[in-house]
């Protein structure tokens, strides 16, 4: 210190911005997101997120590879809802080829799309729970998740990368008494959901995290091309099921919750809330399929293999299933763009095709990609300990974004 | 759904001739049309604001290489309009050595897609603010989704136990990388099978 009367700054008074890495091996990164921050005291004045750590040029393998061999990249893009992808990929396809999906297999998929809107929902509620300080909720969360991949498992063999939607409809049909059970769980779900609402929703540690964190306008949301619940949560009623349907989801009833403030708190709720509304179209899907039991699941054609037992008789039936997987089929000229509402928002699928069994160009619009490039323009301005609720609500999965 | 992008062609041909090069409704209804590079910022400008098309968000920009082309690269982007439920997808033509105009002054959410197709592409954005690569390493040389690099890519990485750190090597195959190629020789595909080169002569 030099005379008592100067002003000049102490060594602890001078104060510098200060850079951190958060992550990219960091439990609330929700994977391996590297985020260079910039602060100013607790206060976030920059976020640079650092993506590409899990690239695995998925859109470089597709292009050497046919239609039905791409499929399972699908799954491994968003792990945590993968037969919603798939739905995208299928669509595309179809609408390229023209093909038209038996009922049954529709509602199978509308009914397979909403169980993997609640596996992303209680993944992200759960452990967004777990960000902010609450570790019982996850424990509860991951029992239900638990029983819904068992109900993956039982209709494809596989808990998580399903590879179960296929271009013209559904691998096989379920098992007989596979409906009854998930109808049976779905009864009991939103209690479960209960349960979890009453050690948050009005839990005064979690309000004190979420609520007014993380505020994102209407202007915000069209600016960063935000949707899905980011929209919502923002009081945009902007659902795909709805307002561009496709499979049969236009013959459901169910509500779209809206938020009003944007903020945290009120995506947890609309996620909450889609939960129970996703509960509501799996029961309307079960009566409707229980209504056309033993129909085919799959457009018997180009696009899918003939029936088991035709290829034991008939010889044009095994050259078939022989040429379809392995030349794969062949798809006409053009570009097509499908999109679904995926749990995190809305997930597309971009394919130019030159009428080869392989796509020409295949780029997938994943929406965590959007939310996490909005994450500067959210995060600056809040506290440092914020930045792990915020990149909770956001939903964000590295499968989709780094491709 | 036809009527209103039937309309919409209508729109624009009518306000933004110079931008269009041409517009076409596939049979998937929907809208394609391609612009003059030059033109790309006013485009979509007028695009966002002009309240008969208020196509507000960006859901994506890519591009597609076609090497064969004169102009190699054809930068796509797609839009989506929430108030008139409609989507559109522009297109323009880039030489490989051209810059395209930036939109992110109209749209601030094109930047990351931006970067990213210069990341996989080469294609330079002008007035782009912060034109990093995004999704490959630090350090990374060459574009991976062009049609000319290979899908091993050119290095491969290792711990090096003796140095202590990750050492880049180039790519060492045990055998060659195995294209299977089943197309159907009835169906278009161009073989030539042990033999046929004597055809010719």
């Amino acid at each position: 210190m030099e005379g008592s009367n100067n002003d000049v700054l102490t060594g602890e008074q001078k104060i510098r911005n200060f850079s951190i890495n958060f992550g990219p091996q960091h439990p609330a990164a929700h994977g391996v997101l590297r985020m260079v921050l910039e602060l100013d005291g607790e206060i976030v004045e920059r976020a640079d997120p650092h993506i590409g750590l899990l690239h695995r040029g998925t859109e470089k393998l597709m292009e050497s590879r046919t239609y039905l061999q791409n499929l399972p990249y699908l799954d491994r893009l968003d792990y945590v809802a993968p037969m919603n992808q798939e739905h995208a990929w299928c669509l595309a396809i179809e609408k390229l080829t023209g093909v038209e999906v038996p009922r049954r297999a529709s509602l199978i998929r509308v009914l397979y799309s909403e169980i993997g809107r609640i596996l992303n929902h209680i993944m992200n509620t759960c452990s967004q729970a777990m960000d902010v300080g609450a570790l019982t909720p996850n424990l509860w969360g991951f029992e239900e998740r638990e029983k819904l991949m068992v109900f993956y498992e039982r209709a494809c063999g596989a808990r998580l990368h399903a590879n179960y939607f296929r271009p013209g409809g559904v691998h096989q049909d379920l098992p007989e008494d596979l409906l009854a059970d998930i109808d049976a769980w779905a009864e009991e779900f939103p209690g479960i959901l209960d349960d979890i609402e009453e050690l948050l929703t009005e839990n005064r540690i979690f309000k004190q995290r979420n609520v007014d964190i993380a505020v994102v306008s209407q202007q915000d949301v069209t600016d960063w091309g935000m949707s899905g619940v980011m929209a919502r949560g923002s009081g945009l009623a902007w659902d795909l099921r709805r307002a561009q349907p496709y499979e049969c989801y236009d013959e459901f009833d169910f509500k779209i919750p809206v938020g009003k403030n944007g903020d945290c708190y009120d995506r947890y709720l609309c996620r909450m809330e889609e939960m129970r509304e996703s509960t509501k179209i799996i029961r309307q899907a079960i009566q409707k399929l229980d209504e056309c039991k033993g129909e085919d699941v799959l457009a018997r054609g180009k696009l899918t293999p003939p029936k088991r037992a035709d290829m034991k008789t008939s010889m044009e039936a095994l050259i078939h299933h022989f040429k379809l997987y392995t030349e794969g089929f062949h798809v006409p000229a053009g570009e097509v763009y499908a999109a679904v509402e995926a749990p995190k928002g809305e997930f597309g699928v971009f394919i130019v095709a030159d009428g080869t069994n392989k796509p020409y160009k295949a780029k997938l619009r994943a929406p965590g990609y959007s939310h996490l490039q909005a994450v500067n323009h959210i995060a600056t301005g809040h506290q440092l300990a914020d930045v792990a609720a915020i990149i909770g609500t956001i939903d964000i999965v590295f499968g989709e974004i780094d491709r | 759904m036809r009527d209103a992008l039937n309309d919409l062609v209508s729109v624009l041909e009518a306000k933004q001739a110079d931008a269009l090069v041409s517009a076409e409704i596939n049979p998937r209804d929907e809208l394609e049309v391609y612009v003059t590079p030059a033109h790309i910022v006013d485009f979509v400008d007028f695009l966002k604001t002009h309240p008969s098309c208020q196509f507000t968000t960006l859901i994506d920009i890519t591009a597609v290489d076609y090497p064969d082309r004169e102009k190699r690269f054809d930068v796509v982007y797609h839009f989506l309009s929430m108030t008139q439920n409609q989507r559109i997808r522009v297109k323009l033509s880039v030489a490989e050595d051209e810059l395209v105009d930036s939109i992110v002054s109209v749209h601030p959410s094109a930047n990351w897609p931006e970067r990213e197709v210069f990341d996989m592409y080469g294609i330079l954005f002008a007035n782009h603010p912060d034109l990093r690569r995004l999704l490959t390493d630090y350090g990374f040389k060459g574009h991976p989704l062009r049609k000319d690099f290979p899908t091993t890519g050119y290095v491969e990485l290792r711990y090096d136990e003796t140095e202590k750190r990750v050492v880049y090597e180039p790519v060492k195959l045990t055998q060659e990388y195995r294209q299977f190629d089943f197309m159907s020789p009835w169906e278009g595909a161009e073989y030539i099978l042990p033999g046929d080169e004597k055809k010719e002569a």
